[in-house]
């Protein structure tokens, strides 16, 4: 363990610390450009130079590794001088059109060129202009700004999978490009914008929307996903103009998915702002009170049912089964695309690894799912496994395009079966692996014989000992913020496929679910944000609040619960959900029994324990789960087609309307290399 | 392919995308003096790298011409000592000859100009590369235009020193060292 000294102050680190981060443990701040936590060290932007004694010239901190004994000046006038030398470089060609430029008040090279740069240039000759690239319709560029820090080049290479960037002739002439003009075809591609330290990469939907000092920042957690990324919401007055990354190692570490950064002008449109009630056949707006009234009347008798939507808070989730337990329903649903498993055991449910677990694993099995598609970042994380450790990687479902090499197994439950008997190379591979990982998804299970591939899946992970003290290698991997929240609750009752099974049916946001199998007569209460399909068969509209506009918990893919918070109002008459279920259930003279959200969340943890602990969480007893059983010889569906549409948000985004004919639609060649 | 084995051979195993180099010259040979698109991909597929990485390389050398060239490649050399030996007026020279500027191609495809930084022969400055092999050099603006003739006639004018001389021996024949020799009392031979 190296003990240095960094101004002064005495520091030991572990082998291999480099000066930079010796020092920001310190909480010593040494400018940089293109060194990022997250990436491999270049060393190119010079930026970093501090003064080692003994050392002939300043050393550049990112990549200079502490040694014993060492004694670093990071503000010594030798540094300050190297440093204000590299800035008057940079600067040369930089076009210091800041009041254009959408990164100022947040830039890197704006706040360094302050402490550090001249107050005037002494360069006179003619700047270098330079082409902007074409990177599709998320990212813009303005590359004269470049100062060739490479950080683009290195994140689409090591954590996007994309080889598209790279850095292109040399001297004077080098910038940075892509292969011949192409866009950036990755579901990431929108932490590029964060990663660069100047304006050359911004961000395009949001290009001259506001300066960053006039938002107002509130820190929550994404919904579009089952992973529950951390964010922050940057509004102005109502209205949420962005969405950012926020730090959290254990879930999305310091990138978000492009549908969560992109998706949020579907905020805007499509608005439910009034309740509305079904008139001779016609939607017409109400008040609350006549919405509320309509209800009490028609459900009168009737068996009634709920379902709960992708993107529904826990808080509405409890309130709604109290709701329909009042009412004596016995119809409840949180599985609107009917995957079929067993919903009693956690561990069956559950990504009982956890995400940065993931890197701790040796061999995964991925049955019936695409992670780039159906979590971006479960499947960065399993990128940045591969990358580390060139770990094996098998697929059992159709196959599909990941940016890590993968070996092809099956189709079907009957190669699952195979690995069961010990069969195929595969099994190999898993029995000789120390932390083998099996990631069940939601394609494997959207059929009526879920519950004994479930069992199925299970009997694989026991067998090749992916279940043991301190590791669990069994993982489902959903897709819906709401699910793991609504099956923790416990919403799920009666038989599969409730929707078409009552006369009376609540829908909390529940859009994809198949509307056509409604029954005709029966009377549909949709409370939700969204004009999107289910909105359209109600009978009565009870407008919502989205996950920008409450405080609300989610539970992520993990069991993690976090909490979202209010950014901006719901507009107009929309009002937050679990306040809209307990004023109903006055109407209907079932008051609910909590008026404060502390008291809901009292509720929340009475029902499940885990609620308790908010951002932890907690291993599930594995016992046995799912039903054993004759398994279909149909091979598996993925359930995601469009990554840029899954939900009623991103449906009504124009954004994401056009990603997806930039990238679904017309899908141009990807690059093939994994390097 | 065969000699593409034989360069990525010489690389240890895993490392073969080290042989990208040799492989763009392969390339380049092989098609008229340049490298189109379609080259860097297949190189990019043998040596199982992503092609950004490829076309990085090639835009990053200028002997790798990424466009194709005229018949005769000329890449005169501006550097400092073929400079202060009259380069300035042997591009002069040609320009006026050729009715090109440099960087451009001729309208019949037989010759480009190109400007470089030094080749290495600055005893005989100044000096042309021609196709990316052979020097002629010791250029004046009167015998670098009977180059070019010869050049366009299809007689392929010698290459080296253009005024007679034998390599880099000096202007004025052997004078040094004779003295020298004969002060130190060494016989002639």
């Amino acid at each position: 363990m190296p003990k240095l000294t960094i101004d002064g102050m005495e520091v030991t680190v572990e082998p291999g610390t480099s000066i930079i981060q010796a020092a920001e443990q310190l909480g010593i701040e040494i400018p940089r450009f293109c060194y990022h936590d997250k990436l491999s060290v270049p060393a190119n932007c010079r930026m970093c130079l501090v003064e080692v004694e003994k050392s002939p010239k300043p050393v550049a901190s990112c990549a200079m590794p502490c040694a014993d004994g060492m004694n670093v000046f990071t503000k010594s006038a030798i540094a300050q001088k190297a440093r204000n030398g590299v800035m008057e470089m940079l600067l040369v060609n930089h076009p210091l059109d800041c009041p254009i430029c959408d990164q100022a008040g947040e830039c890197d090279l704006q706040d360094q060129a302050v402490a550090y740069g001249f107050d005037r240039s002494r360069y006179n000759e003619e700047k270098r202009a330079v082409k902007d690239k074409e990177l599709g319709p998320l990212v813009k560029t303005v590359m004269t700004r470049c100062i060739q820090c490479t950080r683009c080049v290195r994140f689409g290479e090591e954590i996007a999978g994309v080889n598209e960037l790279g850095v292109i002739g040399r001297g004077e002439h080098l910038e940075i490009g892509t292969y011949v003009e192409q866009m950036a075809t990755s579901e990431l591609s929108g932490n590029l914008i964060d990663v660069c330290p100047v304006g050359a990469l911004t961000s395009k939907p949001y290009a001259f929307t506001a300066r960053p000092w006039e938002l107002r920042r509130t820190e929550s957690i994404d919904v579009l996903d089952a992973v529950g990324s951390n964010i922050r919401i940057d509004a102005r007055g109502g209205e949420v103009l962005r969405i950012l990354p926020r730090l959290n190692e254990d879930v999305n570490e310091e990138w978000i998915s492009d549908k969560t950064r992109f998706a949020v002008d579907g905020l805007k449109n499509q608005r439910l702002d009034m309740p509305y009630v079904r008139h001779h056949g016609k939607l017409q707006p109400a008040t609350w009170q006549l919405a509320f009234d309509a209800i009490a009347e028609n459900i009168k008798g009737k068996k009634i049912g709920a379902i709960v939507g992708d993107l529904a808070d826990c808080e509405s989730i409890i309130a709604l089964k109290d709701l329909m337990k009042a009412l004596g329903s016995l119809n409840l649903e949180c599985r609107q695309d009917a995957a079929q498993f067993d919903t009693s055991q956690p561990a069956g449910y559950l990504f009982n690894t956890t995400i940065a677990g993931i890197e701790k694993a040796d061999a995964i099995l991925l049955v019936g799912t695409n992670p780039r598609t159906e979590a971006a970042l479960v499947n960065a994380r399993i990128r940045k496994t591969w990358l580390a450790n060139r770990i094996k990687i098998g697929v059992i479902g159709p196959q599909m395009d990941l940016n890590y090499p993968v070996k092809h197994l099956g189709a079907g439950p009957e190669t699952l079966e195979e690995l069961l008997n010990g069969k195929g190379a595969f099994a190999d591979v898993l029995s000789k692996a120390k932390n083998p990982m099996i990631i069940l998804g939601a394609g494997a299970l959207k059929r009526a014989d879920g519950m004994a591939i479930q069992a199925l899946a299970r009997k694989v992970a026991e067998k090749y000992n992916m279940v043991r003290d301190g590791w669990n290698g069994f993982n489902m991997l959903h897709i819906a913020a709401s699910r793991v929240g609504a099956l923790a609750l416990g919403f799920v009752e009666g038989t599969p496929e409730t929707w078409s099974k009552v006369n009376a049916l609540y829908l909390l946001g529940a859009d994809e679910i198949p509307i056509d199998k409604i029954d005709a007569k029966a009377f549909v209460i949709y409370q939700g944000h969204h004009g999107d399909k289910a909105a359209a068969r109600a009978d009565v509209i009870l407008p919502g609040a989205a996950y920008t506009e409450k405080n609300a918990t989610y539970v992520n893919l993990e069991g993690r619960p976090q909490t979202a918070r209010q950014a901006v109002f719901p507009p107009l008459d929309a009002r937050e959900d679990w306040k809209i279920l307990r004023a109903l259930s006055e109407v209907l003279g079932k008051t609910l029994s909590y008026d404060t959200l502390a008291q809901v969340r009292e509720r929340l943890v009475k029902e499940n324990a885990l609620f308790g602990a908010i951002g932890v969480v907690q291993p599930a007893k594995w016992t046995s789960f799912g039903k054993e059983g004759k398994c279909d010889k149909s091979p598996f569906v993925l359930p995601v087609n469009n990554f840029y549409m899954t939900d009623p948000i991103t449906r009504a985004s124009k954004t994401m309307a056009e990603c997806t004919a930039a990238f679904v639609m017309s899908p141009k060649k990807k690059a093939v290399a994994h390097g | 392919m065969k000699k593409a084995e034989a360069h990525i051979a010489k690389y240890p195993k895993g490392k073969q995308a080290s042989a990208v180099m040799p492989l763009l010259d392969l390339a380049q040979t092989q098609h008229d003096g340049w490298i189109p698109e379609a080259a860097m991909e297949e190189i990019g597929r043998i040596l199982d790298m992503p092609r950004i990485k490829v076309f990085e390389v090639a835009t990053f050398y200028t002997m790798y011409n990424l466009q194709p060239k005229g018949e005769h490649h000329l890449q005169l050399c501006t550097t400092t000592p073929c400079w202060l030996s009259g380069s300035a007026e042997v591009v002069k020279a040609c320009e006026k000859h050729l009715g090109i500027k440099m960087g451009e191609t001729t309208a019949d495809g037989l010759f480009s100009m190109s400007d470089v930084e030094c080749l290495g022969a600055c005893v005989n400055a100044p000096v042309i590369q021609h196709n990316g092999d052979d020097l002629y050099e010791d250029l004046t603006p009167k015998n670098v235009i009977e180059v070019l003739d010869g050049l366009k006639s299809g007689k392929k004018p010698k290459h080296g020193s253009q005024t007679g001389r034998t390599t880099s021996m000096g202007v004025k024949g052997a004078t040094c060292l004779h003295e020298l020799a004969e002060k130190a009392g060494v016989k002639k031979c």
